[in-house]
């Protein structure tokens, strides 16, 4: 047992070094464009990773993702912007002095933006997760626009509808890839404690989950809370890679999109959540073509946008159809299955995912 | 005389118009096995759920040990010392039989989640300690050496026996239990009176159980209850139970009319 975890620890550890080297490979050898392209993955992964503790490991149906990012995004937004910049974009109402001069750095800031959500989760959390499925989903969904609704009219604080321009901007492939591994091992630790297991027996079975001592609303509001602060961090993120944010990008059509690559990935696999954001997202990029004209043998088919989404559509409806837990299911990577296959040292000793 | 592990004063449970228990008053003595008994719908199961919290009673009042729990939520109650099985098994599907035990120990967790992520000691030890006592415990129900198979995959019997090993892990005093022969042959639950003799003593129990096996009831308790409609048709001994005639005429009699057919 012990020669195994410590082979399983090795591996670990050779898995993030070659990470590591493939991500100085990518940022060495790549186009700033497909960076770009990898950062958005990244963010992608920490929404659909802090969606699937949510969804998948608590079987919580929350649809309030948008919102949480869209206070992210403005946290951190307003906290790096220059008081010069703020001068400049502020012109319909001046922001409120106490936020005109501050600048903060990068890391501070994406800290304090997920902090900012985690508090608007529990606060969105308390109200809301008294309901279940898709009265769940509705409250929260609302939550989320009535946040978006509050940023567009606060217009001394987030300038209103005009949005931000003049972000801190930030294309460096490590600190979103690294925000993304961080995200993925602490939602793997909450996952493998005491706690995930919690999670998962509510899930499971809320009565018999409550029979064994297990509190509904306190495990119930520390997922959800999680999951805000991770949807914050992945905001300010996306804040600082395209550099300007204003109301309308967290319509909630862009918690379907997450949705969208929680339901492919697998709910309840951290795995098929990484493999599934990174997929979606490239294809998003590969699939803009089909936005283009057309011709195919002689047939002439004019550009339609919106094109990529029917694809997607069309995706999504065959997984549901014919391969419903998606990509991994309930699955992880596991070690352990690598290593029965090498038959290296024995196995069916208590079992614990790499 | 010690005091009494449960008592219920005279309550009372509505839904809407429907009187599903009225009046019931129960007293356990520590160390006792106690049946309850009825025909279906007899309002049983909404006693034990009106007991764990899962309703609060319409009326009337619930004492373990000397306090009050009446309206209290179940996780509250279990943490004080009440824990129960299901009717229709409620185990959780995605996980191994050890974990469907360890999860029960999750409320006396020492450590916090911030030290759960961390990896810390006080988190470490806590978790190391808790399998080992799970392993232990699953020893004791012989459920061992399956102890890595998903728990939904067990045989029936099995899969009763986990829940009561899921209930015992929460380190109850008053331990319920919904109907745990049901479904069983004659051999079977004859096996499952000793179990449940057995952790009496061993974990040091006290039991309140709803059964319809008349062989399991009559063996293993010392006191019974008999509910027919939500009112309580009698109590009192096994003895004293099968020679009341209110209880031969609504619930007894038609076993003896069974019997006789077979």
């Amino acid at each position: 047992m012990d020669k195994r975890k410590n082979s399983k620890n090795k591996l670990t550890l050779l898995v993030l070094l070659a990470s590591c080297a493939l991500l100085y490979l990518a940022d060495s050898y790549l186009s700033s464009f497909q960076i770009r392209i990898l950062n958005l993955a990244a963010i992608y992964a920490i929404l659909a990773l802090s969606m699937n503790l949510v969804l998948g490991f608590t079987g919580m149906f929350s649809l309030g993702h948008s919102g949480f990012m869209c206070v992210g995004a403005y946290t951190a937004a307003i906290l790096t912007m220059s008081p010069a910049s703020k001068e400049l974009i502020y012109y319909m109402e001046p922001i409120i002095p106490a936020l005109a001069n501050i600048e903060w750095p990068i890391f501070p800031a994406i800290i304090a933006a997920g902090l900012l959500s985690a508090l608007f989760g529990v606060l969105v959390g308390i109200p809301a997760l008294r309901l279940r499925d898709d009265y769940l989903a509705i409250a929260t969904l609302g939550f989320a626009e009535i946040i978006r609704i509050v940023v567009t009219n606060t217009v001394s604080i987030t300038n209103g509808s005009l949005g931000l321009k003049n972000i801190p901007s930030i294309n460096n492939i490590w600190v979103y890839w690294g925000c993304a591994i961080l995200t993925l091992i602490v939602i793997k630790r909450v996952i493998n404690s005491s706690w995930g297991y919690a999670f998962r027996a509510i899930r499971d079975n809320e009565i018999a989950a409550e029979a064994m001592g297990i509190s509904l609303f306190k495990h119930k509001l520390i997922s959800f809370t999680i999951g805000a602060f991770f949807a914050g961090v992945a905001g300010a993120l996306m804040g600082f890679l395209i550099t300007s944010v204003d109301p309308t990008m967290f319509r909630f059509l862009f918690t379907f999109q997450i949705l969208l690559i929680v339901v492919l990935g697998g709910m309840g696999s951290l795995t098929g959540t990484v493999i599934s954001s990174l997929v979606i997202t490239i294809m998003m990029e590969v699939l803009r073509v089909v936005e283009q004209p057309l011709n195919i043998l002689g047939l002439a088919i004019p550009g339609l946008s919106g094109m990529r989404m029917v694809i997607f559509s069309i995706l999504l409806l065959l997984v549901i159809l014919y391969y419903r837990q998606g990509l991994m299911g309930t699955r992880e990577f596991n070690w352990d299955w690598v290593l029965d296959r090498f038959k290296v040292g024995k196995s069916g000793e208590r079992g614990e995912t790499a | 005389m010690s005091e009494l592990t449960l008592r219920t004063e005279k309550i009372s449970m509505e839904f809407g118009g429907l009187r599903a228990v009225s009046d019931l008053s129960l007293e356990i003595e520590p160390g006792s096995i106690v049946g309850l008994i009825g025909p279906n719908g007899a309002g049983k199961t909404t006693v034990f759920n009106m007991i764990t919290g899962v309703y609060a009673p319409t009326s009337g009042q619930i004492y373990f040990e000397g306090g009050d729990i009446t309206g209290m939520k179940s996780d509250r109650i279990t943490a004080l010392g009440i824990a129960r099985t299901f009717q229709n098994i409620r185990l959780f599907d995605s996980m191994t039989v050890l974990e469907n035990v360890m999860i029960s120990r999750h409320v006396r967790m020492p450590a916090t989640l911030l030290e759960a992520i961390g990896g810390l000691p006080r988190y470490r030890r806590a978790r190391e300690r808790n399998y080992q006592e799970c392993m232990e415990l699953l020893g004791k129900v012989q459920l061992d050496d399956v102890w890595d198979e998903p728990g939904t995959s067990l045989p029936y019997g099995k899969q009763r026996r986990l829940e009561i090993a899921r209930a015992l892990a929460t380190e109850p005093r008053l331990l319920l239990l919904d109907e745990p022969a049901a479904g069983m042959n004659p051999a079977e639950s004859l096996e499952l009176m000793n179990f449940v003799a057995r952790i009496r003593d061993e974990f040091k129990l006290t039991v309140l159980m709803i059964e319809h096996h008349m062989e399991v009831v009559m063996g293993i308790c010392e006191k019974i209850y008999v509910l027919d409609y939500g009112v309580t048709l009698a109590k009192g001994n096994p003895a004293e139970i099968q020679n009341d005639p209110a209880v031969i005429e609504a619930y007894l009699g038609a076993v003896e009319i069974d019997a006789a057919n077979q």
